[in-house]
């Protein structure tokens, strides 16, 4: 690695998720590379949810960060490969269950869709980052962000987000 | 590159106008936790139409934006599926008050993710990268909606006699236009020759075997089909579509190049 590169993985590594403030974008997979391209420096972001409406603000901070460091680099936005939740570091999914937040379970290995509908996420257990129970329930897909479900401990009777597998 | 962006379109106003009407129920949802997902499913499609006008703006070069092409075009040039422009209830007359009715909703998400959770997964293979790409993603997201959907076509249908009612009914309305997505547009079949999309026919019998297990669950019976197949897709729209655009072009023709 070159300075220049490492110093923008130092300055970008302060940057958090504008919705989930306790998690670096680095450790959700949206940060994917620093590297050297033909017109110089390059940051390269991933989105993750198509409609996330904190993406325009990811690239802003991002944007910003590299500027206030004095760091020169062009923000590349990069489609493929997706975005995917396994891409979370185990530091970031040990960071979201502390903040209260069920971390993302692995993605089923080549899943497809007539298997999916056929065995719902049933036999995932999801346990309350609470109190630790495994007693849990989904309440609803959608929770307060399209990443998110709502699920409810029936033990310690709290309401939790679950960062669902993408 | 004019069959990739007709088809890319169809693709983009398929997503634009199922998100803005999935979007009516922000607000006015029947529950708090159905309020949120809908908005939710909205979200993603707006921002998988997002890239796809992105993409054909791309395409086209010179001034076209995504906000052109979501605003500033009129009925006829809008190539969605006409079952997607439908208002959320059945078919009214005379002085009947109109109203909004979550099974007609559920049903038409849960016959368009159907179709969309097989689409997808068959463009990841297209000959155009960038579309592809957006493929990889509206899968991921297709599925939690399909999965939403058909979760509630089975909670109403296997519900109480009321939401059976409802919801046969709201079947009975909508399935007639499912004949769409198998019709073959001259825009499909360029794209398809030119390798960047997909004949939705070899889907079909994987879209049969979903809704039909998805159908016996929920103890609903699989209308027959018929009648007039809608070309929505063509541009040949209901009369439902000019007023969903008014509403949402109305902000940006008032306030052309307006930014915020």
């Amino acid at each position: 690695m070159t300075a220049p590169i490492e110093a923008a993985w130092a300055a970008l590594e302060e940057l958090t998720d504008p919705e989930i403030p306790v998690i670096s974008l680095r450790e959700l997979g949206i940060l994917r590379d620093v590297r050297q391209g033909a017109d110089g420096l390059e940051v390269v972001i991933t989105p993750t949810y198509s409609g996330c409406p904190a993406m325009g603000q990811i690239e802003d901070d991002v944007k910003s960060t590299l500027a206030n460091a004095g760091i020169a680099a062009r923000v590349v936005t990069q489609l493929a490969p997706a975005w995917t939740t396994d891409w979370m570091s185990e530091e970031g999914k040990a960071k979201l269950h502390a903040y209260g937040i069920a971390p993302p379970h692995q993605t089923p290995a080549g899943s497809n869709v007539v298997r999916f509908i056929a065995r719902p996420a049933r036999a995932e257990t999801v346990p309350c980052p609470l109190c630790g129970s495994a007693n849990t329930v989904e309440s609803s897909h959608f929770g307060s962000t399209a990443c998110k479900a709502l699920y409810k401990c029936l033990d310690c009777q709290e309401p939790f987000d679950y960062f669902k597998p993408y | 590159m004019k069959p990739a962006i007709d088809y890319l379109l169809h693709l983009a106003d398929n997503a634009l106008v199922l998100g803005q009407r999935n979007a009516e129920w922000c607000g006015h949802g029947p529950i708090l936790e159905e309020d949120i997902a809908l908005s939710n499913v909205s979200l993603d499609l707006i921002g998988q139409a997002r890239l796809l006008y992105q993409l054909v703006a791309s395409l086209k070069g010179g001034n076209c934006t995504e906000d052109r092409l979501a605003y500033f075009r009129d009925t006829h040039e809008f190539r969605n599926y006409t079952l997607l422009e439908l208002p959320h209830h059945g078919p009214l007359s005379g002085y009947a008050q109109s109203s909004m009715d979550y099974g007609t909703t559920i049903v038409r998400n849960f016959l368009y993710s159907a179709l969309m959770a097989l689409l997808w997964e068959a463009l990841e293979k297209s000959a155009n990268a960038d579309l592809a790409a957006i493929a990889g993603k509206s899968l991921k997201e297709v599925r939690y909606h399909l999965r939403h959907s058909r979760d509630w076509l089975v909670r109403l249908g296997d519900g109480t006699d009321e939401s059976h009612a409802r919801v046969q009914a709201a079947l009975d309305h909508l399935f007639p236009y499912t004949q769409e997505f198998w019709a073959q547009s001259p825009a499909e079949a360029q794209a398809i020759a030119a390798g960047i999309g997909v004949d939705v026919t070899t889907l079909q019998a994987d879209w049969d075997a979903i809704v039909d297990a998805a159908l016996a669950e929920a103890t609903l019976v699989r209308p027959p089909v018929g009648g007039y197949v809608t070309e929505g897709k063509q541009g040949i729209h209901s009369e439902h579509l000019g007023f969903l655009l008014a509403e949402m072009q109305s902000l940006a023709r008032a306030h052309p190049n307006g930014s915020w």
